[in-house]
């Protein structure tokens, strides 16, 4: 494979642009709606979770659709956001990070939830005992035994969010150098006759993102020193 | 007065009620069947659990009085819990478990240091394990070290032999002994052990 043209770059920056900010934005958010999901106890927490998972079970394109009320010009969010924080999301690279953040968030929730869930609340009681305040024990010991879970969350976002679509097309369109992530690319790319040998190297590199990716949340895995823990227990 | 407790603690319809005064000295066993809430009392004085009614003093310091409307939190209270279930982290070495409270604590507070510990119970061959590989034995001293080490003002202890199998149990009543006789800590003991109490116990309190 030679050398990425000036646009084959472009795809790429713009894609891990798009997801890296999709990440960051969904992570801690992703976290809280876990740790309320797993800890909490209110009227509305089904409603709640419904919500949190409507993106994984409706076809991606509802979803941008809904997007599309909720965060265009005239939308409610949409305005909200354009008038306080200058944000703007439609035909923008940073409506593309709000349609993957989206997409991805059911499958980060799931995961941490599950972690958060499977933490001994004893343990906690006892770094109490032992002088921790709440946000010690929180630091101490109920984040470092979820962090296989917040870890996990993360790759299955990052996994989610590279591959988005359907949500990208419809809420944030498919312009190049601005929306048009690797998958749109890949699409645009398939559409014009005897672009075969783009596809396949758009599709490389798709692949090769992805192994990338995976290969780094391995090795953060094994630096949080939770990889060796595990394999002790 | 070491302890000074008279409380009230509701488990859904259920209603127990405790009330006692200890001397000072020695080590008071908490004496009485399975189920009769001994672990939910011992809950109650380090604040895991909040009594309906009543007061809890240790050592002339007010931990929790319903009528004055105090309550301190867990962290606050200064007190060195062995579980029974020991509630070792799983994710720190047996040094960083240890070292848990110590580092919590402030200096002053602070009466014991490592070295002193790790020859008192002889767990020094330990200190990189985790504790998924330690014996039953050996995961309770280290459970007591943990205690010891965050500088409490009082012991409680919660049927510290019943992870120990027979050849340990010994060893682990000898450091008991040895906690009771040398350091001048105010020790509640819970156990259905007559045996045991009798061994150990200065006095009995039946729940």
């Amino acid at each position: 494979m030679t050398a990425l043209t000036p646009e084959e770059w472009q795809v790429l920056v713009l894609s891990l642009k798009v997801s890296g900010v999709a990440m960051a934005a969904a992570l801690p958010l992703a976290f809280v709606l876990a740790w309320v999901l797993a800890r909490w106890r209110f009227p509305g927490k089904v409603l709640l979770d419904a919500l949190v998972h409507l993106p994984l079970v409706l076809p991606p394109v509802v979803t941008g659709w809904l997007l599309l009320i909720a965060f265009g010009t005239n939308g409610p969010l949409g305005r909200f956001l354009a008038e306080w924080l200058g944000l703007t999301f439609i035909f923008r690279w940073t409506g593309a990070a709000l349609a993957a953040a989206v997409m991805a968030l059911p499958l980060m929730v799931r995961a941490m939830r599950l972690s958060i869930e499977a933490v001994d609340r004893r343990l906690e009681s006892a770094a109490r005992t032992l002088g921790a305040g709440r946000w010690r024990t929180f630091a101490s010991v109920t984040l470092p035994l979820a962090m296989p879970g917040v870890l996990a969350g993360l790759v299955l976002g990052l996994a989610r969010s590279i591959g988005e679509f359907g949500a990208t097309i419809t809420f944030a369109s498919n312009i190049p150098g601005e929306t048009q992530t690797l998958p749109l690319a890949i699409y645009s790319a398939l559409q014009m006759p005897g672009s075969e040998w783009q596809v396949t190297r758009l599709a490389v590199l798709s692949i090769l993102v992805s192994v990338v990716a995976l290969m780094a949340s391995e090795w953060l895995a094994r630096r949080s020193g939770q990889g060796s823990a595990h394999h002790a227990l | 007065m070491p302890f000074d407790v008279a409380i009230t603690l509701r488990r859904g319809k259920l209603r127990l009620d405790y009330a006692f005064r200890t001397e000072k000295g020695g080590l008071t066993a908490l004496f009485g069947p399975s189920g009769a809430g001994k672990t939910s009392l011992l809950d109650a004085i380090a604040g895991l659990a909040r009594p309906s009614e009543g007061h809890i003093m240790v050592e002339d310091t007010v931990l929790f009085d319903k009528a004055r409307r105090i309550d301190l939190k867990p962290e606050q209270r200064r007190c060195g819990y062995v579980f029974q279930d020991l509630r070792l982290f799983p994710h720190k070495s047996v040094r960083d478990n240890l070292l848990y409270g110590w580092h919590l604590a402030p200096p002053d507070r602070r009466w014991m240091d490592l070295d002193t510990a790790l020859g008192f119970l002889g767990i020094g061959h330990l200190l990189d394990r985790r504790p998924a590989t330690l014996s039953g034995g050996e995961a309770q001293r280290v459970a007591i070290g943990r205690a010891l080490l965050s500088g409490p003002r009082f012991l409680l202890m919660d049927e510290p032999l019943a992870s120990v199998d027979a050849e340990r149990r010994e060893e682990i009543l000898t450091v008991i002994e040895r906690i009771r006789d040398e350091l001048a800590l105010p020790i509640l003991y819970v156990s259905h052990d007559r045996a045991e109490v009798d061994r150990l116990a200065s006095r009995v309190i039946a729940i």
